[in-house]
């Protein structure tokens, strides 16, 4: 590529920026303006990339988490104490929702409810690359659109949201993660149904790994507190309803008084991803229903 | 400029892309990773003057653009201006001085980043320089200057030791 100045040793470096200017500016109001898919462009330097990032990254993470064992081991123990108290905790509360899932179930059976998100089909993908500046939370996983991925399809990690497809190569794929400071996601309280937009932030990750929520109307007889799971909403486009985002983290009224918002901490872990798992399963469209 | 120059600058932004797409994100302290690829695009153009300056810068934008950029061309033109500016500093460029090239990457990542803030950050309303100045510039600034005292010795010796002229005899190699 580079050979190409070679050629013309002549031309002034002026003359040059001023070309390649001009070439960049005109190539970034086509992307930006129409929806020209520069995929088949990517895909040629994913051919020759991906390969060297999947080795390259598996070598980091076991480098990492080999440093991470040792300094780990103190926090463990006292992790352990803590963990155990919590396991009593868990059983009498386990206990209870037993009797409540008995309950549950004949009431959905009553409903006709599906079950919803063991249904999903997922496919298990590597996290390969990230985005290489500090600014976005976008990275590349090794799966793409051999292996059934499309645009839209969503991410997760653990049981927790972790993003959706932008952009489908061969055998890569782009996600947005939902802590990206570009990103805005519809979302529930799911104990009341009342609606929210998630948005990411960078200043809010960085000072306390937490995402912001606004707009949320809390409807007259119900109230949301700290630790209330948060869940993506049946009327967001992109997500399938149902799936965890976080817990409200904190909550505070608006200067309106009609609205609250506040900081959720995702319950996918972000610092870790290394493994995520795609929904096979894209949120149906009213136009997508028409045709068929 | 000789081939195999071209061919040891092509390699280096190839997997300095790489690297800093994989390894510097693993190893990143608090989150934030050098940015090595800005590193070489400074160095490259002060070693090589204005026009390899911007042509690296070009590519290494490119690669940027091709798996993360919003609009293509974005991160290319940044880096491409970036080699730019650091080609006008060539003639002021000596192979044993190492305070120099250090001097202007730690500018270039310092006038990178404002470039970013300003175009991503600033113009949807995030107004908190501060704390992005704080928590991420001057990291990654400090990051970066860190990673090149090693990298830069070995950089500036390589490429001058392959760009050098063939001596008049036949025996080139």
């Amino acid at each position: 590529m580079m050979g190409s100045h070679g050629g013309m040793p002549q031309l002034p470096s002026k003359y040059l920026l001023l070309i390649l200017t001009a070439v960049c500016v005109i190539l970034m109001a086509i992307t930006f303006f129409t929806d020209f898919a520069m995929t088949p462009l990517s895909n040629v330097f994913g051919f020759a990339i991906v390969p060297f990032e999947k080795g390259v990254s598996r070598i980091g993470s076991s480098m990492s988490n080999k440093a991470e064992e040792l300094t780990e081991i103190k926090e463990l123990l006292a992790e352990n104490e803590q963990l155990r108290q919590r396991i009593d905790a868990l059983t009498i509360e386990n206990n209870t929702l037993q009797q409540e899932k008995y309950e549950l179930n004949k009431l959905r059976e009553l409903y006709k409810l599906d079950e919803q998100y063991s249904d999903f089909k997922k496919i298990g993908a590597r996290v390969i690359s990230k985005n290489p500046g500090n600014w976005f939370g976008s990275f590349v996983i090794d799966k793409g659109k051999k292996d059934g991925i499309c645009v839209d399809m969503n991410v997760m990690a653990g049981s927790g949201l972790v993003g959706r497809v932008t952009e489908v190569g061969n055998n890569w794929s782009k996600v947005i993660s939902i802590i990206d400071d570009n990103s805005n996601v519809s979302g529930m309280v799911l104990s009341t149904t009342d609606r929210l937009i998630v948005s990411g932030s960078l200043e809010t990750m960085n000072n306390k790994g937490t995402v912001q929520f606004s707009q949320l109307v809390i409807s007259p007889d119900a109230e949301a507190i700290a630790g209330d799971k948060i869940v993506t909403s049946y009327i967001s486009d992109k997500y399938l309803p149902g799936i965890l985002i976080g817990y409200i983290n904190e909550i505070a009224p608006d200067a309106n008084n009609l609205t609250y918002s506040g900081t959720i901490t995702p319950a996918a872990d972000f610092a870790h991803l290394e493994e995520v798992l795609v929904v096979l399963e894209q949120k149906k469209q009213i136009a997508d229903e028409e045709e068929e | 400029m000789r081939f195999r120059t071209i061919l040891f600058i092509c390699i280096s932004v190839f997997f300095s892309f790489i690297l800093q797409t994989t390894l510097f994100k693993v190893l990143a302290f608090g989150g934030i990773s050098p940015n090595l690829l800005l590193l070489i695009v400074a160095l490259f153009g002060l070693m090589f003057g204005r026009k390899v300056g911007l042509m690296t810068g070009f590519f290494a934008g490119l690669f940027i653009d091709m798996f993360f950029g919003s609009s293509l061309c974005f991160y290319a033109l940044i880096y491409m201006y970036i080699g730019y500016m650091n080609g006008f500093f060539h003639r002021l460029f000596f192979n044993d001085d190492i305070k120099l090239p250090i001097a202007l990457i730690a500018m270039s990542d310092l006038v990178y980043c404002l470039v970013i803030y300003i175009l991503t950050f600033l113009l949807r309303g995030r107004f908190h320089f501060g704390h992005y100045f704080l928590h991420i510039i001057l990291p990654e600034i400090a990051y970066t200057v860190i990673l090149s005292l090693f990298l830069c010795p070995f950089l500036i010796w390589a490429g001058n030791r392959l760009n050098q002229k063939p001596k008049g005899s036949l025996n080139i190699d």
